[in-house]
């Protein structure tokens, strides 16, 4: 961002990459398929690079407003200096604490998940499943993560993504509004879970399997966390791939 | 005349007690801290007219929305009988209505009948969940006796009402088929005269079988008024104020709290001069009166349905969270500080809270924030907010958060990122394609 701003150019949208999206190395992946999207249709774009720092929402939804509020600040500062006014995150956690949280502290942006930029794109007509690997004959599901779907009611979306492939698509018993938390959210993600008799994403897993799909759909770097840990307790990474709506497009588009 | 007297006796004795223990109920939310939910009318009313009078939010589970639909319709209309009954009680008269409302009385008396037999299907079938089946979400460590009965006791309560109404109906049509007394011909009777068939051919017996059923039919009524201020059935009062307040925004936005934000803008602008309150304030809720009155009015609100809890990630995996408990625990500890106010003055302290005293540590630091319980909710109550709330407690008046978060804010505050990765790696994902 600091380059564009430095030629005096402002990119159409900013992405967000997000603490998990920069470090976790699945989901650099999936940051990088993000990037090849908007590449491919030649939205230009821009990041925050080192200039990006965590959104705050795993200190505000533990507890730590103090902590929350001074990253949230210190992040307006920094948008709002380039004069951002539109953002793209591949982070349901990222995007509903800058959608919703930010406004109240001054910095107010439109904020899209990279799932529902795909959806624009598909209505568009700039993006379809074509080139690329056929899903045809495989069976997808779709995991929603709480802070799209109930948090943000962003069911539609990506799963339009997955509709315009050739393939079927499956609902688990748990879905939608009713979804099962991957079980990462709430600071969760951090810390040792309290004593019971599960964890939650191997639960999770028994939804999965009963589905019987073959790929697992997230939209989110927790839930991807989450899921590939569950399909590795239960030994099927052969048969079970979890994959990201946007590795999943930039698949099915050969990009 | 002096059964007149002794029905408006009871009926004044009976309103007064219950404005008494409700106005009691209404102080004690009004101890929350003051929250605005005045905005936005027209979706306010809109959201109860769907929610609370709607009650699609029911439908997800389909016999317990049916046969609780048949329990608040019937509740619902059969109070146009009521009424009449009231009057009839006050004035000495007997089926007032009936010859204003002319044919059409008939017709309602008929549908009352049929809509008690739904109300009476569905108490049974409501005992019989609890009861024999055992659903399991009924059951749970904070579903222990007085609840339980509390639940009982509501569906007995009703099936009694149910069936005095319907007796009461029998001998009147007997009655009125004799032609005997003031029994005049009114109402048609589609169940009860199937009723009459069990009850004794004689007039006098008749009259005192329709006069007990009733009187047992509205003091039962009275009495089971004075009995909402006192159990989870209060849910059919406040389901509508409830929902009218409900929070507005999207389920994963969580409050911005005013006073860190003056304390952040100080810090990051040593030039900024707050609005200084002069009351003394604390982070996040340690006690119940740290919660606003919509959080406290949600806990009056509850009818333990436990939908909530069934669908908890947390309680499902056997962690200790409810947040059906979470709820009651409110509730009982705003009525416990209600009560020390009556007997002991306003600023009696019982060196109680709702933290550790009602509501455990290992409980609050289970959720996930997932929104499930708050989804799940008939009438849109919100645990989650009260979770949160009590876990700004602990971490900004305590920091007692559990060491591993401690580490994730120290990453957060030092590297800008939850682990701990140097902030100059940050763009490291790019070479790597």
């Amino acid at each position: 961002m600091a380059e564009m701003a430095a030629e005096g150019k402002q990119p159409e949208i900013l992405f967000w990459v997000g603490c998990a999206g920069s470090f976790d190395e699945r989901a650099q992946k999936i940051t990088r398929d993000i990037c090849k999207i908007l590449n491919y249709v030649g939205i230009s774009f821009a990041v925050l690079g080192t200039e990006e720092s965590c959104t705050g929402d795993p200190a505000k939804r533990a507890g730590n407003e103090f902590l929350f509020q001074m990253q949230a600040m210190t992040n307006i500062q920094v948008l709002d200096g380039y004069h951002i006014k539109k953002i793209v995150t591949g982070c349901p956690h990222c995007f509903n604490t800058i959608k919703n949280e930010y406004p109240g502290l001054g910095g107010n942006y439109e904020v899209i998940h990279h799932s529902q930029l795909i959806q624009q794109l598909i209505d568009e007509g700039k993006l379809k499943a074509e080139g690329g690997e056929s899903f045809k004959g495989k069976r997808i599901t779709y995991h929603d993560p709480c802070y799209l779907g109930r948090g943000n009611n962003v069911y539609e979306a990506p799963r339009k993504a997955l509709e315009i492939l050739d393939t079927e698509l499956v609902e688990m018993k748990r879905c939608k509004s009713n979804g099962l938390c991957c079980g990462a959210g709430g600071g969760q993600m951090f810390k040792e879970p309290e004593k019971g008799t599960k964890d939650i994403n191997i639960e999770r897993m028994s939804d999965v399997l009963e589905s019987k799909a073959q790929i697992v759909a997230a939209a989110c770097p927790f839930c991807m966390t989450m899921l590939s840990d569950g399909v590795k307790h239960e030994n099927k990474e052969q048969e079970i791939q979890v994959l990201d709506i946007a590795e999943i497009t930039v698949r099915a588009n050969g990009l | 005349m002096i059964a007149q007297i002794l029905f408006i006796i009871i009926l004044a004795a009976a309103v007064y007690l219950f404005s008494k223990n409700a106005g009691k109920i209404r102080r004690n939310i009004l101890l929350g801290k003051d929250t605005d939910r005045s905005d936005n009318p027209a979706l306010r009313w809109k959201t109860m007219a769907k929610i609370a009078l709607g009650q699609t939010k029911m439908v997800k589970r389909p016999v317990a929305a049916v046969m609780h639909f048949f329990i608040y319709v019937g509740f619902i209309i059969i109070n146009l009988e009521v009424m009449e009954i009231m009057i009839d009680g006050i004035f000495g008269s007997h089926r007032i209505f009936s010859k204003p409302l002319g044919s059409l009385y008939g017709l309602l008396i008929g549908g009352f009948e049929i809509l008690a037999v739904l109300v009476l299907t569905a108490c049974v079938v409501f005992l019989a969940r609890r009861n024999i089946v055992r659903l399991k979400r009924f059951s749970g460590t904070e579903m222990t006796e007085w609840p339980r009965s509390d639940a009982n006791y509501i569906l007995i309560i009703e099936i009694l009402l149910m069936t005095a109404f319907l007796t009461m109906n029998a001998a009147d049509h007997k009655l009125q088929l004799l032609n005997f007394g003031h029994y005049i011909k009114a109402g048609s009777f589609p169940v009860s005269h199937f009723v009459g068939n069990l009850l004794p051919g004689n007039a006098d017996s008749l009259e005192i079988i329709e006069r007990g059923c009733w009187w047992f039919h509205i003091i039962g009524i009275l009495a089971f008024l004075n009995y909402l201020p006192y159990s989870k059935h209060f849910h059919i009062l406040l389901a509508f104020p409830n929902t009218y307040y409900s929070n507005l925004n999207p389920k994963g936005e969580f409050t911005n709290m005013a006073t860190v934000t003056n304390e952040v803008k100080a810090m990051m602008d040593p030039s900024f001069v707050p609005e200084t309150s002069a009351e003394p304030m604390r982070f996040g809720a340690k006690d119940v009166t740290d919660l606003t009155w919509k959080n406290l009015m949600e806990a009056y609100t509850c009818t333990e349905c436990g939908r909530c809890t069934s669908v908890c990630p947390a309680n499902q995996m056997g962690k200790l969270l409810s947040p059906r408990k979470i709820m009651m625990d409110t509730r009982d500890r705003i009525t416990e500080v209600g009560n020390n106010i009556d007997k002991h003055g306003k600023d009696h302290q019982d060196g109680k809270a709702l933290l550790d005293n009602y509501i455990t540590r290992e409980e609050l630091w289970a959720c996930t924030t997932c929104n499930a319980c708050t989804e799940a909710c008939p009438v849109n109550i919100n645990p989650l907010e009260i979770i949160t709330e009590m876990r700004r407690y602990i971490v900004m008046e305590e920091s007692q958060a559990p060491a591993s978060l401690n580490n994730m804010f120290g990453n957060v505050e030092n590297n800008g990122a939850p682990w701990k990765y140097s902030n100059a790696d940050r763009f490291n994902w790019k070479e790597r394609s």
